[in-house]
Order: C-alpha cells, then structure tokens, then sequence
C-alpha cells in the first residue's frame, strides 16, 4: 500500500518535471531557432538599408522600412494610449465615481482586452473608410491605440488600485484635494506599475500583424507624412515568409530576429528597471 | 508640493480639482462609448447579410461561394473551433502539470525565475510562432501523416493546433501558478500531517481548493486562442471545408478575415460576411473571457 503510493508520487512528480522541461524546451527551442536561422543572412545592409529592385527575388537591400516603420507605428501608438490609459486608470479609484460606473467601465476595458486583434483591424478599417482614410501610418497609429489601450489602462488600473488607502487618507487630512493627492500621491506610489503597463503594451504592439495588416499597408519606402503607408516587422516577417525564394525566406528569419531582439530587451530592461523604481514605495 | 500648495489661492485649487475630475469622467466615458461603438460599427457592417440570409444559414450552411452570393460560415466555424479545441486538449494537461510543480514542489527561487521566464516568453510576437511553425511543425506534421498514412502537405489542423498550444501555454501557466499559490498555505499542511504525501495533497485538497481558478485560467487561454490570427494562417492550410481529420488542411474565421478582407470592396455582401465573422469572434471572445475574470475576481475577493 505504502509502496504504490510512494510509486504515485514520484510517478506524477516526474510527470510534472517532464512537462515544465518541455514548455522551456519549445519556449528555448523558438528563440534559438530564430537566432539560428536569423544571424545567418543579418548583415548591416539588412538594417540600415531600404529595399533595392529585385530585393523581393533575393537581391541586395534591407529592411530599414520595416524597422522605422514599426517603431513610427508603435511610438505613436504608446504616446497616444498613454496619454489616454493614465487618466483612464486615475479615473476609477473609488473617490472619483460611483462603484457601479467604475465596475461597467472595468467590464468594457475587459471586452477590449479580450477582443482579438483581426477584429480591431477589420473595425479600424471600416472607421478609415468612413473617414476616407487609406492604408497610413496614422490608420496604423490609430489601430494599434485602441489595441494597446486595454492592455495599459488595466496594467495601471491594478497598480493605482494597490496604493492603500490609508496612505491616500493622510494626504486628504492635510487638507489636499483629489486632484493633489492623485498626482502627488497615488502617482507617485503606482509608478513602476503605470511603466510596466506601458511596456506591456508597447510590446504586444510591436508584435501585432493582424491589426494593422489593412491599416497600415506595406511599402518600400520609409513614411515622411503621417498619410502615407508604412512597413513594419511582423508583416515584413509575414509577407517574406510567404514568397517562395529561398533568401528572402531566410530574411524573414533576419527580420523576425530583430524583432524578437526587440521585444525581448525592451521586456528585461524593463522588469529590471521596475526593480529599481519599487524602491521608494510605502506599502 | 509640500510647501507649494498652501500658498495657492482655494478658489483657483477647486477649479483645478473640478476640471481633473470632468477629465476623468470624460475619459471613462470615452472607454465606454469605445466598446460600445465597436460592437455597434460590426453589427452595422454585418447588417446586411444578417437581413439577406437567416441566421442559422449562415452559421451552419457549408456552402460558401461568395461569387455566388451564397456565405455559409460553418466551415470556417468548424475550422476555429476544431484548432482551438485541439489546442487546449494538448495545452491543458503541460500547463497543469507544469504549474502544479511550479506552484507546489519548486523552491521559492526557481519560481521566480521560470515565471519570469515564462513572463517573458509569453510576449513573443505571433509571426515568430507562425514562422517557427512552418520551419519545423509543419515538416513534422508531413512525416507524421506519412507514418499514419494520410496523404498531407504538413500544413493542417495539427499544425495550427501545435503551434497554438505553444503559444498559449506561457499564458495559461502564467494565470495557474498565481490561482494555485492563492490557496492557503494551512490547507496543504493540514493535509500533509495527516500523512498525505505532497501529490496526494494536491490531488486531494489544492486541486479541488482552486478548480474554478483554474478553470477560469484555461477559458481564458481558449478565449486567447479562439481569436488568435497570424500564427495559426501560416501553418493552417486554409481551405475551406470542414476538416474530416487532424491531417487536413482547415480555415477559421480569424484567418477569413485577414486573407480576404480589404479586397472585397466589389461584392457588397462580402464584406458585410466578414464582419459577421468579426462579430462572431468578439462576441465568443468576451463571453468567455468576462466569465473567466468574473470568476478569478471573485476568487481573489474571497481571499481577502
């Protein structure tokens, strides 16, 4: 009796083992992958140089376009859902409104979490034609905003929401307003969440193909207006995955390589400046 | 700001005060109006189409010929359903597992840094996914259905579900681990000293204890993957018939929209096709994944 379930134990526990090693050997497995196969045609043409004719049959160019493109899109995109997320986020601590407003409001910001973004793609789309907008850096701007909203305005939500209360009530004892005390206070205290939430987003933003897939268009050239279309990452890995010449399959690779190389530090030093900030917080 | 805001005149602080908070409101307002207004934009598009053909036609009708006017989304239906569903039944049991020895049996260190890990991991753009699958999964797959004897070219039902549940199992392990460790540390010691071995207290008591939070974390990766577009169109074959087994090719609605839309312009039902397809997926999306916050909601108020 002892025996089988001491069997049962080690049984399960190697069971369990089993799966964690293999959730970090995919997740390893993708990142070295794309190294692999993407430091083999990186090379300083392929970042600093736009498309040359024939690029797309293998010849000489780069992504530039993309590269630019994409940090264009998603600079714009984080100031803009910002500048919209904070006070979203300042906005439903429960000294500003009722319970039963911030509640709905908290219920629409987790339908636009969850709403996938071909949908945002497909709805800013029908919004550009209505304005008569065509594929742009500012369809794509505005795309990715309401993409990246959610993700922010909850991140900064739950870390204004951490703030006690009782740090709050001191500085409503002194005589300050709502207003002074969110801005000295609570702003102050949820910091390093209102950062992690922006790099969040920042980050779902630069990886997203399906939203600005209509939005935003593809060129070869980089955008000097806000009207025209732009290139970016994700879809400069989508669309050279998809031709059938081997090089510029193998610059897909380059480009998803950048773009994870993005991602992934922007993700690091993020957290670790997240450290640092966490710092001179009371809690 | 100590020293600054006594010498500020009361009146000009009220007005500054009153402004911040119409801002506020204002801002909230604008959130609500969002949601709203893109479940009313979709429902306009889709309008026509839900007047030309009757509901259940077009969600369960398998005859899609738009140059014929005749739009039966069920294949597609099939299709989104079929790779999320095969997704999560290889997701589920890893991310389980995986959490539960994260949770229960690893040092306090090594949790950190595989959530971290994981964390990070979980923000890896979906192309990458996509490309990675079309590197390796889909020639696996190929073999695979050559050993079966299925006649594949490798991109198929399997491959999107694989690269699927890779994508979202960083996410579901994410959300477990967290549902787990909010069991109360007194349960899992009650359940020790009465000579349980540590499986047998999972399996007894935290199990049982965090049922819905974990099940309210695998609807949340469902309703992560139900819409999820680019990764699963690089690998899914996209044809569009509903898939007889795992080693045909499918085409779920996500994937409809991107490859289809914006061209569509010159058949005016088309579009008004696609965007019920945009409608069903928001819709599906946030029901599941309301009920799941809902329920994790609840939990960590209980846990208060």
């Amino acid at each position: 009796m002892m025996k089988s379930r001491s069997r049962e134990e080690v049984f399960f526990k190697a069971l369990m083992m089993g799966s964690l090693a293999l959730v970090f050997l995919a997740l390893t497995g993708i990142v070295a992958v794309i190294v692999a196969k993407g430091l083999s045609s990186l090379n300083l043409a392929m970042i600093l140089e736009t498309p040359k004719g024939g690029y797309y049959l293998g010849k000489e160019g780069g992504i530039a376009n993309a590269i630019i493109g994409s940090l264009y899109l998603v600079t714009g995109a984080t100031v803009l859902s910002f500048l919209i997320s904070l006070p979203v986020a300042l906005a439903l601590q429960k000294e500003y409104l009722g319970k039963r407003f911030a509640d709905i409001t908290r219920l629409a910001l987790d339908i636009l979490w969850g709403t996938p973004s071909i949908v945002y793609g497909a709805f800013g789309f029908v919004v550009m034609v209505l304005l008569g907008l065509r594929a742009s850096l500012l369809g794509g701007i505005i795309v990715l905003t309401l993409l990246m909203i959610p993700i922010m305005a909850r991140a900064m939500d739950e870390a204004v929401r951490l703030v006690p209360f009782e740090l709050k009530e001191m500085a409503y004892a002194i005589g300050a307003n709502r207003i002074e005390t969110t801005l000295a206070v609570v702003l102050k205290q949820a910091l390093p969440g209102i950062f992690t939430g922006v790099i969040l987003a920042f980050g779902r933003g630069i990886g997203d193909a399906a939203s600005i897939l209509f939005t935003a268009g593809y060129t070869d050239e980089i955008p000097t207006s806000l009207l025209d279309p732009v290139a970016s990452l994700p879809l400069a890995v989508f669309f050279q995955s998809g031709t059938p010449v081997p090089e510029v399959q193998a610059r897909a690779f380059t480009a998803a390589l950048i773009l994870l190389f993005i991602v992934l530090v922007v993700n690091i030093v993020a957290r670790l400046l997240g450290w640092r900030f966490s710092r001179n917080i009371l809690r | 700001m100590k020293d600054r805001l006594p010498s500020r005149p009361l009146r000009k602080r009220r007005i500054l005060e009153w402004l911040g908070v119409f801002a506020g409101r204002f801002v909230l307002i604008v959130i609500n109006v969002l949601a709203l207004g893109i479940f009313c934009g979709l429902l306009w598009k889709a309008g026509p189409i839900l007047q030309a053909t009757p509901l259940g036609d077009l969600l369960f009708s398998s005859d899609w010929h738009p140059l014929k006017n005749s739009f039966g989304l069920f294949p597609f239906i099939a299709g989104t359903l079929a790779v999320t569903g095969l997704a999560m039944l290889m997701a589920i049991p890893v991310c389980l597992l995986a959490s539960v020895y994260l949770a229960e049996y690893a040092g306090q260190r090594f949790r950190e840094v595989a959530r971290l890990v994981i964390d990070i991991l979980a923000g890896i753009p979906s192309v990458i996914y996509g490309l990675c699958g079309i590197l390796v999964i889909v020639p696996f797959v190929a073999w695979l259905g050559d050993l079966a004897g299925a006649s594949t070219t490798g991109y198929s039902l399997l491959a999107g579900g694989l690269v699927l549940a890779v994508m979202v199992i960083p996410f579901i392990i994410s959300i477990s681990v967290e549902v787990l460790r909010m069991v109360p540390d007194p349960v899992r010691e009650s359940a020790l000293a009465l000579g349980a071995t540590r499986w047998e207290a999972v399996k007894y008591v935290v199990l049982r204890k965090a049922k819905r939070g974990l099940l309210a974390a695998v609807v949340l990766g469902f309703a992560r993957a139900f819409g999820e577009t680019m990764a699963v169109l690089m690998v899914v074959g996209n044809v569009a018939e509903v898939p007889a087994s795992v080693f045909d090719p499918a085409y779920p609605l996500p994937a409809l929209i991107a490859n289809n839309y914006g061209e569509v312009m010159s058949i005016p039902l088309y579009d008004a096709a696609l965007m019920t397809a945009a409608l069903i997926l928001m819709l599906v999306v946030a029901f599941f994944s309301l009920t799941a916050h809902y329920t994790l909601m609840r939990i960590g108020a209980a846990n208060e």
